[in-house]
């Protein structure tokens, strides 16, 4: 079955046209490597066996997927890897789940990820770091590290995560694969427990650019459940783009400027090379406001966090302690210790920011940096038709290296987060290997590609482009990583 | 930048326990990244709208006619810590 799992779901698909396997053959092949995790990649696995959920395959091209614990389905645990959490078993599904099981999809497992998703490595998970399969001594990234891991560690043929300041990029670039976050509003978040509201977006992890397509095109669309889902206008169709001719890439002046591991900046000045070489143009742009975007984005989703989280207070669902006492007894009790070290932070510092007298000073005045950073992407955008950056200052970082140090790991997000703010898509495709800055085994890098809103389809072709003139074919080690 | 007395308040707003180490290790680090957000409190943003939503959207309206059903109660119930006579059953709210 090795050879199964050597295909991309699109190279998969065409295989089982052509009589080469079953659909059967190609979820059973899956159900069984998802069962040889040693990442720690998943929280829950399907144990209905691969041959109820072969059964299942109504459309011979879909592959089995795993799902981020951040996604409500509906009998199957679901924690959002907190203690709070523990044993729930949501009453209903996400939309986006949903449309994925209709559209006869079979579901793996859901995945590990940071505790809410707050995280860029997956150490804050309540059940255990995830394991980067490159380099087991590495983190994957995060917050969706299990869903990366999975897909780069030959778990799952594809993933679906959320992003709300990079969690689907960072992990991606991290674990050389393709992390896709849409436009905010092209997919619904009913069903997605919320983090930042006004930031949160699902996606997809996957080998490839078209995997990526295939997937978005099943994910998007407006959901009553959801008013503010939009949809993708026209849909998502494969991409096919041959060449990059005719096609502006902007690189933010200031960015460049800023501290990027030597080995990044390589792959990153290579990667401007190859869209060259592909008939695509190069120019400055500025995004001035993009150094503030860190300072904005950790106060914006902090206080959006501390409003969300409110709701995990032991009355309605997920873990009660401290029952005996008196109501708010309880609700002391059962948030301390049900919460994990780094969502306490960001309720604090959401709660803070949010607290009279200061409300204006960091909330007030960090929505209006956002407007500045839309702004500046809005302008970027009237000269080219794409802004591109490293993904990540630097590759895997080791296990517990940046721990102690809340404020180096929210300084990760650099690249991610001013997309984000903006709300438009953004994705990372993996250019090329690096040696880490300490030494040791190459690992990934990813290169950044952001679009307008709504921009998928060009995004997507443009990608496809760039990752076919690329080549990357690189595959984490044998089964120690 | 914050002190101990701010940490508790903020702490008791949130409805968080804190033990005496986190109190200390929260000063500290809601210290460090406080210092950093601050650079933003000196821009000059007078007259710049917020941005609280990113797509444009206005009155997402539809017909009020229950278009989906709501939970059953029992289901809803399901995974409450301490269901009781269809209802979630706390703790007094007073004191003893």
């Amino acid at each position: 079955m090795a050879d199964i799992l050597d295909l991309t779901v699109l190279e998969a698909h065409n295989a089982k046209m052509a009589g080469e396997f079953s659909p059967q053959e190609h979820v059973e092949a899956w159900f069984e490597a998802a069962g040889s995790d040693e990442l720690n990649a998943y929280l829950w696995q399907n144990d209905r066996g691969a041959e109820a959920a072969a059964i299942e395959v109504e459309q011979d091209w879909n592959a089995p997927i795993a799902v981020k614990d951040i996604f409500c389905t509906e009998g199957v645990p679901t924690t959002a890897a907190s203690r709070i959490l523990e044993g729930y078993r949501p009453p209903y599904t996400a939309t986006a789940v949903r449309q994925l099981i209709e559209a006869g999809l079979p579901i793996l497992g859901k995945t590990n990820m940071d505790e809410f998703a707050m995280g860029s490595s997956n150490e804050n998970s309540a059940y255990g770091p995830v394991l980067n399969p490159w380099d087991r001594e590495r983190v994957p990234g995060g917050s969706s590290g299990g869903s990366a891991a999975a897909v780069a560690g030959g778990l799952a043929p594809w993933a679906i995560g959320t992003d709300t300041g990079g969690s689907i990029r960072q992990p991606a670039a991290f674990c050389g694969i393709v992390g896709l976050k849409p436009t905010y509003g092209a997919i619904s978040r009913y069903g997605m427990i919320a983090f930042a509201s006004s930031l949160d977006q699902c996606g997809p992890l996957t080998r490839t650019v078209s995997d990526a397509a295939l997937l978005l095109a099943m994910l998007q669309g407006r959901d009553p459940l959801d008013s503010t889902s939009v949809g993708i206008e026209g849909g998502v169709s494969l991409p096919d783009r041959e060449d990059l001719s005719g096609l502006r890439f902007g690189v933010p002046a200031e960015l460049a400027r800023d501290a990027v591991d030597a080995g990044v900046r390589e792959v990153f000045e290579r990667t401007l090379a190859k869209i060259e070489e592909l008939g695509g143009e190069i120019a400055e742009v500025s995004l001035p406001n993009a150094e503030h975007g860190i300072s904005a984005y950790y106060v914006i989703a902090p206080a959006e966090a501390s409003s969300n989280l409110a709701r995990y207070d032991g009355v309605r669902y997920g873990v009660r302690k401290g029952g005996d006492g008196d109501l708010i007894e309880m609700y002391e009790t059962t948030r301390s210790e049900g919460f994990g070290a780094e969502v306490k932070r960001r309720i604090m510092l959401g709660t803070y920011a949010l607290s009279s007298g200061y409300y204006d000073a960091y909330y007030g005045q960090a929505q209006k940096v956002r407007t500045r950073i839309a702004q500046d992407f809005s302008g970027a955008f009237a000269d080219v038709d794409f802004v591109v950056t490293p993904t990540a200052p630097s590759v895997a970082f080791e296990l517990g290296e940046k721990t102690d140090d809340p404020l180096a790991m929210y300084l990760n997000d650099f690249f991610t987060v001013p997309m984000s703010l903006a709300g438009i898509p953004a994705i990372s495709i993996p250019a090329g290997l690096a040696e880490p800055e300490g030494g040791g085994r190459q690992l990934p890098v990813g290169f950044q590609i952001a679009a307008p809103a709504f921009g998928e389809q060009r995004l997507l072709d443009a990608a496809y482009a760039l990752e076919q003139g690329i080549g990357f074919d690189a595959r984490p080690g044998g089964r120690d990583g | 930048m914050i002190e101990r007395e701010q940490v508790l308040h903020v702490a008791r707003l949130a409805r968080l326990r804190l033990s005496e180490e986190e109190v200390e290790t929260m000063v500290g680090e809601l210290s460090g990244i406080l210092e950093h957000v601050d650079r933003i409190g000196n821009l000059d943003l007078e007259g710049v709208e917020p941005t609280s939503h990113v797509v444009a959207l206005e009155n997402v309206l539809r017909p009020d006619d229950a278009p989906w059903q709501s939970l059953p109660r029992e289901v809803a119930l399901a995974s409450a810590p301490e269901p009781s006579e269809g209802a979630f059953r706390v703790p007094s709210p007073q004191a003893e």
